[in-house]
């Protein structure tokens, strides 16, 4: 299991097109990914799950991923976060 | 055959096509208790796909026809019909409750719905929306319904409809959307202003068409005359194409006006400009003669998507029709949403007068951040032309005074920030509040320039709804009462040293044109496809003539004796 925290940029918060990027992209990873923020945890396969926590700018979000490929799984959650300029 | 159905003409022109209806079924879901719950799942497996594979066609052709951004909501629907939280408890519901597709489907779906409405985030209530509008794809498929939208339409077609909304008109594609008919609305409704700019003939307000004409009958559209033909017999197919023909007759005689300028038989200058809503309509602007954009309605960037545009975007879409119109001036009116303009991302509370309520600069002033931006991005791309800017709605001189002195602090932030500005852009307001046109002469000396807004402006003058087509009689552009109030703004901004331009309908309007050239008007900014006729009426004109009339014009007593007295003058 590995986990990291991130801390969200974009302006808007994880509104629905980073969320759908994230999501879509997170479907083909066999581990389970979740995203924390304050007590709250949702599946980050999700994008109900995701969009319910309303994730706003400068939120501190923790990242765990659990299972055989959850290193390939957190490069790609690294990746995205990067390239979309959701957070860091 | 051959049936006749009369409607408003909302947009010139004749086209003949098969309908096509648009219709919203209504999805009624009842619980029943199954017996197979295998059956059950692969039935729900199939609908899933079937809806799937539906968005990902929309989603394509959204892309290829529109644009990829306004495909962008698509991609988040398809992973809502992926969504294992949602997939879950539904496969839950039919395996332990026995309970058919429909039913575990809606109950889950509300739960969601609730949860998201229940935010206290704008943006995040209105994705309730989102879900629901998913549900309502994957019910259609379980209950075997077909819902339909506009972007989905490949063959030539006429659009049969109670309405269409600002939303769904993006989705339409002249390609094969040759016409369209509603039974509601009015010629200044906003389907039937897009039918103007993609220059469709619509007909709207024709208040039977969803009850007679079904699917494939082949229908005339005739939006000069505002009528429908429904199974016309083969005469009445030539006279429409004769008709038809006269029309483009006429029309290319006007094309030889395009590079004409617009003046009248003594010599007197007026601007011809054009209303546009997006960086798209410049060219057909300037196909058809604009001298100018006297209105750029801006709020069409902030709808049929799922957030706001962001600076980047906004600064690529003014610079776009800036530099198309290549230093002619260029009108931009700040967001005007609110009032029966909604956007999906900014849940505004129902009001009881949504157009005496929070709309156009009044939202703007309240949501200041949204409003500096787009002021920002007017700012950076005002290097690239002749920039003006007008607020919509201003009541009183201190919303003029708040909104423009955010402008200047933007200004000289971009400044600061060494990003450069066209210094000379003109601020001016709309006049569509009588309490304004009142006060223009207060007004005047503060602002560059007046736009009178005619299809408000009336509204409100009137106290009559312009959607309610009952009191349909109380649109009277030519009341004197409104006429007065158009002298009074044009002397005023006139002593000043100002100038007026009208971006309402009035102002292509071919009785309109003689009355506000002889009150002396400045610009007149139009539908893009009624430019030429009316440079055409105008180079018949004489001002001075027209300035003689206006005494008696405004004495008379109602809009029928304006118009039969206006009427009388062409006879000379």
């Amino acid at each position: 299991m590995i986990e990291k925290q991130y801390t969200i940029t974009a302006a808007e918060g994880i509104h629905a097109r980073p969320a759908s990027t994230l999501v879509g992209s997170l479907a083909p990873f066999k581990s389970e990914i979740t995203l924390e923020l304050n007590d709250k945890k949702v599946n980050l396969k999700s994008i109900l799950g995701v969009m319910s926590l309303g994730i706003p700018s400068g939120a501190s979000v923790k990242i765990v991923a659990n299972g055989e490929d959850e290193n390939e799984a957190m490069a790609k959650v690294a990746e995205i976060m990067k390239t979309e300029g959701i957070g860091n | 055959m051959n049936k006749k159905i009369t409607g408003i003409a909302a947009s010139n022109g004749i086209a003949i096509a098969k309908a096509f209806r648009l219709e919203n079924p209504e999805l009624i879901v009842e619980k029943t208790i199954i017996n197979d719950c295998d059956a059950e799942l692969s039935r729900f497996q199939l609908a899933l796909d079937h809806s799937k594979s539906e968005l990902e066609a929309i989603q394509e052709k959204t892309t290829q026809e529109i644009s990829k951004d306004e495909a962008a909501i698509f991609n988040a629907h398809l992973l809502v019909l992926s969504d294992p939280e949602l997939l879950g408890p539904i496969t839950e519901r039919i395996k332990t409750e026995n309970v058919n597709a429909e039913f575990a489907l809606q109950e889950t779906s509300t739960m969601f719905i609730h949860l998201f409405e229940s935010m206290d985030n704008e943006y995040m209530k209105e994705r309730a929306a989102d879900i629901r509008d998913v549900t309502k794809r994957l019910l259609s498929h379980l209950l075997g319904v077909s819902i339909q939208s506009p972007s989905m339409i490949s063959e030539e077609v006429i659009i049969i409809a109670e309405d269409l909304t600002p939303s769904d008109t993006v989705q339409l594609n002249p390609k094969f959307v040759k016409g369209f008919v509603t039974d509601i609305g009015g010629r200044t409704s906003h389907s039937a202003i897009l039918a103007r700019t993609l220059e469709i003939p619509a007909v709207v307000g024709a208040k039977t068409v969803m009850s007679i004409i079904n699917n494939h009958t082949i229908v005339i559209v005739d939006g000069i005359d505002g009528e429908i033909i429904v199974n016309p017999d083969h005469d009445t197919i030539t006279y429409y194409e004769q008709k038809q023909a006269a029309f483009e007759r006429q029309k290319s005689e006007w094309a030889s006006l395009v590079n004409e300028p617009s003046i009248t038989l003594d010599g007197h200058q007026v601007e011809l400009g054009a209303n546009i809503g997006t960086p798209n309509d410049v060219s057909g602007v300037l196909q058809n003669g604009g001298e100018a954009i006297g209105l750029y309605r801006t709020e069409f960037l902030y709808m049929g998507r799922n957030q706001f545009p962001t600076e980047e975007e906004q600064v690529e879409a003014y610079a776009s029709v800036l530099k198309q119109m290549n230093g002619k001036p260029t009108v931009v009116r700040t967001l005007d949403i609110g009032g029966d303009k909604e956007l999906p991302y900014l849940q505004l509370p129902n009001e009881m007068n949504p157009f005496l309520g929070l709309r156009a600069i009044r939202l703007c002033l309240e949501m200041e951040d949204m409003f500096r931006t787009q002021l920002r991005a007017l700012l950076r791309a005002s290097v690239h032309g002749n920039l003006k800017i007008m607020f919509p709605m201003i009541a009183t001189i201190e919303e003029f005074r708040q909104a423009k002195s955010l402008f200047i602090e933007e200004k000289s932030k971009l400044k600061n920030e060494g990003i450069p500005v066209n210094e000379s852009i003109e601020v001016g307001i709309m006049v569509e509040i009588p309490s304004t046109a009142v006060m223009a002469d207060i007004f005047a000396k503060e602002v560059d320039f007046f736009s009178i807004g005619t299809n408000d402006l009336i509204q409100y003058t009137m106290a009559a709804d312009r959607m309610n087509e009952r009191i349909s009689y109380l649109y009277q552009p030519f009341n004197p009462a409104i006429l007065r109030l158009i002298k009074s703004v044009i002397d005023a901004a006139h002593k000043e040293g100002k100038w007026t331009g009208m971006c309402g309908e009035m102002a292509g309007d071919e009785i309109a044109i003689p009355i506000l050239l002889g009150l002396g008007l400045d610009e007149f900014s139009m539908s893009a496809s009624t430019i030429l006729k009316a440079r055409s009426q105008i180079k018949k004109l004489s001002k001075v003539e027209m300035e003689s009339h206006i005494e008696t014009i405004l004495s008379l007593s109602t809009s029928d004796e304006v118009e039969s007295y206006v009427n009388s003058l062409k006879g000379n």
